[in-house]
């Protein structure tokens, strides 16, 4: 059984979605039971596996027990252990905001829910190249139907930009994957990276091709500067636990960026070019973000631009480079998704006790329940502007003090106007919110107990994230190195490289088409 | 024959990609559709183009790479359900916003109609 566990994480959700999506007569009730229960395994397995992978093991599961590099492998190490353990806190956070009522709002919703998990995890643990392409496409094809859940114009509209610009970027990842198939003649991450470092001349300017054109794709998925454009008016009319649930989907993009920067092209000639391409456009994603912060009109469209700002902060320390930068933007990561992902329920929930005026930032009747949802958007708005006490100023002197030399005049005034943007804009619409209001109050929209449940549970994590911030931060910092060392993992794969093999190695590439 | 197959893939590719900045989700889609169809094409050829070489490992001495068959096989399908899953979406786009423009929105400036 132990070994089996690996695949856990993808087999679970995914034989619960078939299960949900054929018990599609069952009642709304046992559909609920049966997702909270799905993601709550989901969370124990995820936690399983990270107290496995803190060890420091690297583990490999050859699904149909084909050895690699003929069969695909599941790879289990510190930083996918990580991201699958902060999707499942997320993805309990939204389900049972969920159960509120949101889910019968169109069909299937559990069922998509837990099909769009397969997808994440899938691709946070596969350690083969085109079995990525087949998760992202599994994680988007869910996507798709849970952004139109419940219909409506904006939906729409926002759902054929996305799904448009998703298929394109399909297109140009399988071209990406065919480049460096034909030049490195492997899938498997491991492989090719063995075999790209013992490449010279015309192949290796093929690999800096393909894997320039991977990075353009993992950023659109991650949603850096010149392809972001998608991102504020998906994430705005996408519905609240959909829309928090999206916020881990910026980091499958950031994700694969780092393990492929990382694993695969480290030693290339295209890793410079990658590091430049990284460095500015994430500071350029960090301006153009923080300025759409300050012009958001819509506490949705403010949050999208605020779920920006992390990833522009975030691949800029991706474009360091060093242990200590990854270090602290491991930390930084899983605080900013969450209250992120927290952020776009509270929207929710102040939208419906607001009436017309939604979740725009005009002058509205008084809210309901306005000491609990001034607490609870006190809290994520601390968090989201990395104000000390809590895990996201931590996060940021982490990576301020990451930072060396001239790339510090450049990422410390960034980063600190960015914090001090969000600051004021989430001042100006908490004030909105909660002080200018007419006298009259509705008492519809009332906030239920599991969408207090959802929203509370995805808050917690950043007390919980400096209260635990020693050991979280060692664990950051050993899987840093473990992600310095990509020898590591080639190594247990195919064992101790030897001169003979080296020179066989460079022969089948000479003659690879 | 590589000039030939490189030159249909090209043509294939440029057409998909003026097709898919079109203003109308029916050119976009078509463009989608030709994009697609210059990615398998290209996918297909990564293996190394041979003639007289049998698909199966024992039918000849040079058999060819199966496995880029086996990614343009899972790419067609994927493909196929995304072209659908797309044509659907614009039809829908087309009856709640009133306009089959990909913004929603008729007569814009600079609009090509």
């Amino acid at each position: 059984m132990p070994q089996h566990l690996i695949a856990l994480p993808i087999l679970l959700p995914l034989v619960g979605a078939l299960g949900l999506l054929l018990a599609g007569k069952a009642s709304d009730t046992t559909h609920r039971r049966i997702s909270v229960a799905l993601t709550v395994a989901l969370l124990v397995i995820s936690l399983l596996l990270l107290k496995r992978a803190a060890g420091g093991e690297l583990a490999f599961y050859a699904l149909g027990n084909w050895e690699a590099p003929f069969g695909i492998v599941l790879m289990l190490d510190r930083l996918s252990a990580l991201m699958l353990t902060l999707t499942a806190t997320l993805a309990l956070g939204c389900v049972l905001f969920a159960c509120a009522g949101d889910d019968t709002r169109g069909s299937h919703f559990h069922g998509l829910f837990q099909l769009q998990l397969v997808g994440l995890n899938g691709a946070f643990l596969t350690g083969d190249l085109f079995n990525l392409f087949v998760f992202f496409e599994i994680l988007l094809l869910a996507s798709y139907a849970l952004l139109m859940h419940g219909g409506g114009k904006a939906r729409i509209a926002a759902g054929l930009h996305y799904v448009i610009l998703n298929v394109a970027g399909s297109a140009l990842f399988l071209v990406a994957l065919g480049v460096l198939y034909g030049a490195t003649g492997t899938l498997n991450m491991a492989d090719m990276a063995r075999r790209i470092a013992a490449m010279s001349g015309d192949q290796a300017a093929l690999v800096t091709a393909g894997a320039l054109l991977l990075i353009v794709v993992f950023s659109l998925k991650a949603a850096l500067l010149p392809l972001y454009f998608w991102l504020p008016r998906t994430y705005a009319s996408a519905p609240a636990p959909v829309a928090a649930l999206f916020a881990i989907m910026t980091k499958v993009g950031l994700y694969a960026i780092l393990r492929v920067q990382s694993l695969i092209f480290v030693d290339s000639p295209a890793a410079a070019a990658i590091e430049a391409w990284l460095w500015w456009s994430g500071l350029a994603t960090i301006v153009l973000a923080a300025v759409g912060v300050l012009a958001a009109r819509d506490l949705r469209p403010l949050i999208a631009y605020l779920v920006l700002v992390s990833v522009g902060t975030l691949l800029a320390g991706t474009a360091l480079g060093t242990p200590a930068a990854t270090t602290a933007l491991l930390y930084y990561l899983p605080h900013t998704t969450l209250i992120c992902g927290a952020l776009f329920l509270i929207a929710e929930l102040l939208g419906q006790q607001r009436g017309k005026a939604g979740t725009r930032l005009v002058r509205a009747r008084r809210l309901h329940q306005r000491f609990l949802l001034g607490g609870l958007f006190l809290v994520a708005a601390v968090g989201v502007a990395g104000l000390p006490p809590l895990a996201g100023s931590l996060g940021k002197l982490l990576l301020m003090q990451a930072t060396e030399g001239s790339a510090r005049l450049w990422l410390w005034p960034l980063l600190l106007l960015a914090g001090l943007c969000a600051l004021i804009a989430m001042s100006r619409a908490g004030s909105v919110f909660f002080w200018a209001s007419y006298k009259g109050e509705v008492a519809t929209g009332k906030v239920s107990r599991a969408q207090l449940a959802g929203v509370v549970w995805l808050l917690a994590s950043a007390p919980v994230l400096v209260a635990f911030g020693g050991p979280i931060s060692a664990y950051t910092q050993a899987t840093a190195q473990q992600l310095a060392d990509p020898q590591q993992p080639i190594v247990q794969l195919f064992g101790e490289p030897s001169a003979a093999q080296a020179a066989t190695f460079h022969e089948i590439n000479g003659e690879a088409p | 024959m590589e000039a030939l197959f490189s030159l249909v893939v090209g043509v294939l590719t440029a057409s998909g990609i003026y097709l898919l900045l079109r203003g109308r989700t029916f050119p976009v889609i078509i463009g989608l559709a030709m994009l697609g169809y210059a990615v398998n094409l290209f996918l297909f050829s990564t293996g190394g183009l041979n003639t007289h070489a049998a698909a199966v490992i024992g039918e000849s001495l040079t058999p060819t790479d199966p496995l880029p068959q086996a990614l343009v096989l899972t790419a067609i399908v994927i493909g196929f359900a995304m072209t659908a899953f797309v044509v659907i979406l614009a039809i829908r786009a087309r009856s709640e916003l009133g306009s089959d423009h990909v913004d929603g929105q008729q007569g814009e400036e600079g609009d090509a109609r």
